[in-house]
């Protein structure tokens, strides 16, 4: 059992979370025809669209409520009102998120009385959805803003299905995390449609940030979930949540509609996705298919072949909760020693994760204890690349943001087969930076200390 | 937050900004009280822009005090680079939690200094004061004070919370802490008569390095470059320059001006984008340099390196100049750049066939104009779908903008070049020049575009998107030239003022009902021009093309009635 420790710094260096709110405005941009609007100054939205442009290279629908000093001071009413208006009106969106920010939260600005009110001033609005997240910045972390964000969406536009409706069989509800990729929720859907369900995701960031080239240009979100569908979900037959941070929307379903919930904590790695399948075969009542016979065969001979280049490495690893605890799992069953391990936020999987202690803290945290316990492989987000270069160590990128290598959206960790291409991955990492690094010299297998000694031996001799 | 607006208001009356100039004292005094428009905004705030403008100081440790968002969202994202320190890449804030919201974060920001100079020891720290402990009443002057005396060591408050306004006044802001607390407050070994400061350039992708060589070997120093690729004490002793370069942006204007006023430093505005502006900065330096006491002979040196560089340029530009023969721009940019860029851009032989000047100042409007010709194309506000339009009907083969708008491009399978802050190449002076030349050349003729185009096999070329989105627009216009009413609605409802929401019909009717004739006039009666006034120049267009108004003068007007 790991020990969670508590960073005490009063200097965050070298950030690996990053805040709340947009965390809830990327939940927001998995649904069809929605508008993310943070309640703040114009730089909240700001460093959040620059931050998911540059990671999924997609134009990023996200507006401010622009809150100026005064604005602030008074409450922000006002710039609510107008921009649920301005927004309603020029972007024509199917649905506006709003989370608050530090800023509102400071001065507390009641968001949820707000939409009341504009909602009795203006008919248009009355039963347009709208959906409020409070998102402070000053605490927890991104994860936990979408968490929120999710469950908030759930609370709010899942209808509760009357006592004579019938739920129906084919119909699961998937509620990933947010460690998941637009790639990783393709992978899924293709995995339960194989099996003749019909997966409803919640969100959906498959469908609308998966680098695809849009039908027209429109200033909302393209693809993810409808409103119309978010709304049938309670009829579904089962919820199935992807990561821990998933329980509460998971619990808020069946809470709202009934539907009893299933929570996989990751799905990356053999027994997880063995687990996975046999849920699938149980409720569809449809036996696996041969498809993932194969690829459960090709997992383990993934897993044979890597074992050798990621058993033993000590590895130093910083991402938020789910993402850590779904990672350094699969890593620990291969062999992999989880030495130093970062987080951002509380979770209930921090003291399940296979490793001595978890640290709350930052990059410097993670580069420090990395240096100090000889960690010779670094996975984090591409913040780490400074630390990596300094470390002289392999480094892989996982987690958001990644801005300086492509395809961020369609890296997969999860099924057999997302589980075979990482540890494909991260094993060629490291094969590569041995033959770069590592090729043996005539000295190699030397000690310091006989190195020391053989200079002035060497000096002797002339 | 008293000290704050003060600054802001003496930033605002700022007499070298030529948009302040141009407005009535009442005006000036209410400052860029432009509101940002809720749900329609975009943009960086106050703190952005203060961090842009210094964080390319490289061995200063730029700590944030706020919550995770203003440093966790956004830091490393900058292309700046450094010839030394690295310090300026590693992220510090305070992170402030909920106890601190409640009980003050002064504390944790005085030990969040105190740890910094203990583990990385660097010449100066920054802080950065951002919404949140604005609004708790955390006084980062105080704090750094103390810091300041406890530790022998330059900490340097910038205040900047992001709710007083832009990204620019952000810049401004900045440069004020410069001039309070940094400017001035050291002295240089030694001086030379061709010392010379560069305000407001940021290195870029080492931009400034393709100039720099230039000015190292007509043994002109650039005793402080503010900020790209600084050095704290660089900044620091800058006061003892002979002349300064503003480089094209009027970001840090203020800078500029005062050290001209306190220090006798005089300046000129100028930009190393493009040949002939290179070669025009490169002889305003020296013609400077000379006029302060430089030896005369600069002047012809310098006149030998323009003519060798020119040359070299030219005759690397050459070979292209048929390649682009009837290719068409399209420059998405804000501000100064679209004129200095157009001006390279004509230089290898490209046609223009629009350019924003969303954020140009008149003047800039005035040089575009100079370059374009009186109809020139400028474009206040695009859709993307406009955008797209004008790529897509081959009015444009190439869009040369910031990284924002590139998937309008990308998705509609046109070339683009990112031409602003994020970008990865260096485009400054000759070299640079050339460099972007070939980043057009292997953007316009790579072969991908032929193959993205090509529909999918099944599909029906017909009814494609592209097609589709290219119908609707073409269906849109048909329908308002056949009906003129409402093409009249739709040329009426063209918005003017961007700022305070006001759109052509509006300022039309007050025009005529009141007989106005001046943007003040148009002002008081409709609003329009009431936020940062970049539409004066639109209203003035407007004014004058409406006939007869100097004959309605005389006619009693509906207020005169009242």
């Amino acid at each position: 059992m790991a020990k969670i420790t508590i960073g005490k710094k009063a200097c965050a260096v070298n950030p690996l979370k990053m805040s709340q709110p947009i965390g809830g405005a990327l939940a927001f941009m998995g649904l069809r025809g929605a508008m993310p609007l943070l309640h703040g100054s114009q730089g909240c939205t700001s460093f959040g669209l620059v931050l998911f442009v540059r990671h999924f290279k997609e134009a990023i629908p996200l507006q401010t409520t622009a809150m100026s000093e005064v604005a602030t001071v008074l409450g922000g009413f006002e710039n609510v009102e107008q921009a649920i208006l301005n927004i309603y009106n020029r972007a024509k969106p199917e649905l506006i998120g709003i989370c608050s920010t530090g800023v509102t939260e400071t001065k507390g600005d009641d968001v949820e009385g707000y939409i009341k009110l504009i909602r009795e001033k203006y008919p248009a609005l009355a039963r347009f959805p709208l959906v409020y997240v409070s998102t402070p910045d000053f605490k927890d972390a991104f994860q936990d803003g979408w968490e929120k964000t999710v469950a908030r969406m759930v609370e709010v536009l899942v209808d509760k299905p009357g006592n004579l409706a019938r739920r129906d069989a084919t119909c699961v509800n998937v509620l990933p995390g947010c460690h998941l990729t637009p790639g990783d929720i393709d992978e899924l859907r293709t995995i339960i449609e194989d099996f003749g369900l019909e997966p409803s995701f919640l969100p959906d960031l498959g469908g609308s940030l998966d680098g695809h080239i849009p039908d027209e240009f429109t200033p909302t979100t393209i693809g993810g979930i409808g409103v119309e569908e978010v709304a049938t979900m309670g009829y579904a037959s089962w919820t199935i949540a992807i990561g821990e941070h998933m329980r509460l929307a998971a619990q808020a379903m069946e809470k709202k509609a009934g539907v009893p919930y299933k929570l996989f904590d990751r799905l990356c790695g053999l027994s997880p996705n063995d687990d996975f399948v046999m849920f699938l075969s149980t409720i569809s009542g449809k036996p696996v298919p041969v498809k993932y016979r194969r690829q459960r065969g090709q997992l383990i001979d993934s897993m044979l072949d890597g074992h050798f280049h990621l058993g033993g490495r000590k590895l130093a690893i910083g991402a938020e909760p789910d993402l850590l605890f779904s990672i350094s799992s699969m890593l620990h069953e291969m062999g992999t020693k989880v030495t130093a391990a970062v987080t951002t936020t509380q979770s209930p999987l921090l003291e399940r994760i296979a490793t001595d202690e978890v640290l709350i803290g930052d990059l410097e945290d993670l580069e420090t204890l990395a240096k100090d316990k000889g960690c010779d492989l670094l996975i984090t987000h591409s913040h780490g690349r400074q630390a990596a270069e300094r470390l002289k160590i392999p480094f892989y990128r996982m987690g958001l943001p990644m801005f300086d290598r492509l395809g961020a959206g369609h890296l997969m960790s999860v099924g057999y087969r997302g589980t075979r291409d990482l540890i494909f991955n991260l094993s060629n990492l490291i094969m590569a930076d041995a033959e770069e690094h590592h090729e043996p010299a005539p000295d190699t297998w030397r000690t310091p200390s006989e190195l020391a000694l053989e200079t002035p031996a060497a000096a002797l001799t002339h | 937050m008293s000290s704050l607006s003060a600054t802001i208001q003496g930033v605002f009356n700022e007499p070298g900004c030529g948009k302040n100039a141009n407005k009535s004292e009442a005006e000036r005094k209410k400052g860029c009280t432009k509101q940002l428009q809720p749900g329609g905004a975009a943009g960086g705030c106050a703190f952005d822009g203060a961090k842009i403008a210094l964080q390319p100081l490289t061995d200063v440790a730029h700590l944030v005090h706020g919550p995770i968002a203003c440093e966790g969202n956004s830091w490393d994202n900058r292309g700046a680079k450094s010839s030394g320190s690295n310090i300026w890449r590693t992220g510090f804030t305070t992170d402030i939690n909920e106890t601190d919201v409640v009980f003050g974060g002064e504390k944790r920001l005085y030990k969040a200094i105190k740890e910094i100079i203990e583990k990385y020891n660097p010449p100066a720290i920054f802080v950065y004061q951002t919404c949140v402990p604005a609004m708790i009443g955390d006084d980062i002057n105080a704090v750094c004070k103390t810091a300041r005396e406890k530790f022998g060591k330059p900490v340097i408050p910038i205040n900047s919370p992001g709710f007083v306004g832009p990204k620019n006044l952000g810049n401004k802001l900045a440069g004020e802490a410069l001039l309070e607390h940094v400017i001035g407050t050291e002295e240089p070994d030694y001086t030379t008569p061709y010392d010379l400061n560069i305000i407001g350039e940021y290195n870029l992708s080492g931009e400034l390095w393709q100039v720099k060589p230039l000015l190292d070997e007509l043994g002109i120093r650039i005793l402080s470059c503010i900020s790209g690729d600084g050095k704290y004490r660089e900044v620091a002793y800058s006061h003892r320059a002979r002349a300064s370069m503003m480089v094209c942006s009027k970001a840090m204007i203020n800078v500029a001006r005062k050290m001209e006023e306190r220090y006798g430093i005089p300046f000129f505005e100028g930009s190393f984008y493009g040949i002939t502006d290179s070669s025009d900065s490169l002889r305003e330096i020296a013609r400077m340099l000379v006029e302060r006491g430089a030896p005369g002979e600069l002047v012809g040196r310098t006149e030998a390196v323009i003519a060798r560089e020119e040359a070299r340029a030219w005759a690397a530009i050459a070979p292209y100049k048929p390649r682009f023969k009837g290719k068409k721009v399209l420059l998405i940019t804000g501000g100064v750049k679209s004129w200095s860029v157009l001006a390279a851009l004509q230089e290898a032989g490209l046609e223009l066939v629009g350019t924003s000047v969303k954020k140009s100042t008149k003047e800039d409007k005035e040089r575009i104009k100079e370059l374009m010709g009186q109809d020139a194309h400028m474009i206040d506000d695009m859709t993307p779908r406009e955008m797209y339009k004008m790529l897509k009907d081959a009015r444009a083969d190439i869009m040369l903008s910031g990284g924002r708008s590139q998937f309008i491009a990308l998705k509609a399978a046109m070339p683009w070049l990112d031409i602003n802050q994020e970008r990865h190449h260096a485009y400054m002076g000759y070299v640079g020049m050339v460099k972007l030349v070939e980043g057009i050349d292997k953007a316009l003729f790579n072969p991908i575009w032929v193959e993205v185009r090509k529909p999918a096999p099944w599909e029906n070329p017909e009814n494609n998107w592209q097609t589709k989105a290219i119908l609707q627009l073409n269906a849109e216009a048909a329908e308002l030239a056949a009906n003129p009413e409402l093409a009249e609605k739709a040329r009426r409802s063209k918005k003017i003022c961007n700022c305070k929401s006001v759109d052509l019909g509006t300022i039309e009717d007050a025009t005529r009902a009141h007989a106005l004739t001046t943007v003040e006039g148009v002002r008081e009666r409709t609003n329009a021009s009431g936020g940062c006034g970049a539409c004066a120049g639109r209203i003035d267009d407007i004014l004058a093309s409406m006939p007869g108004l100097a004959d309605m003068a005389d006619i009693p007007t509906l207020a005169a009635v009242e």
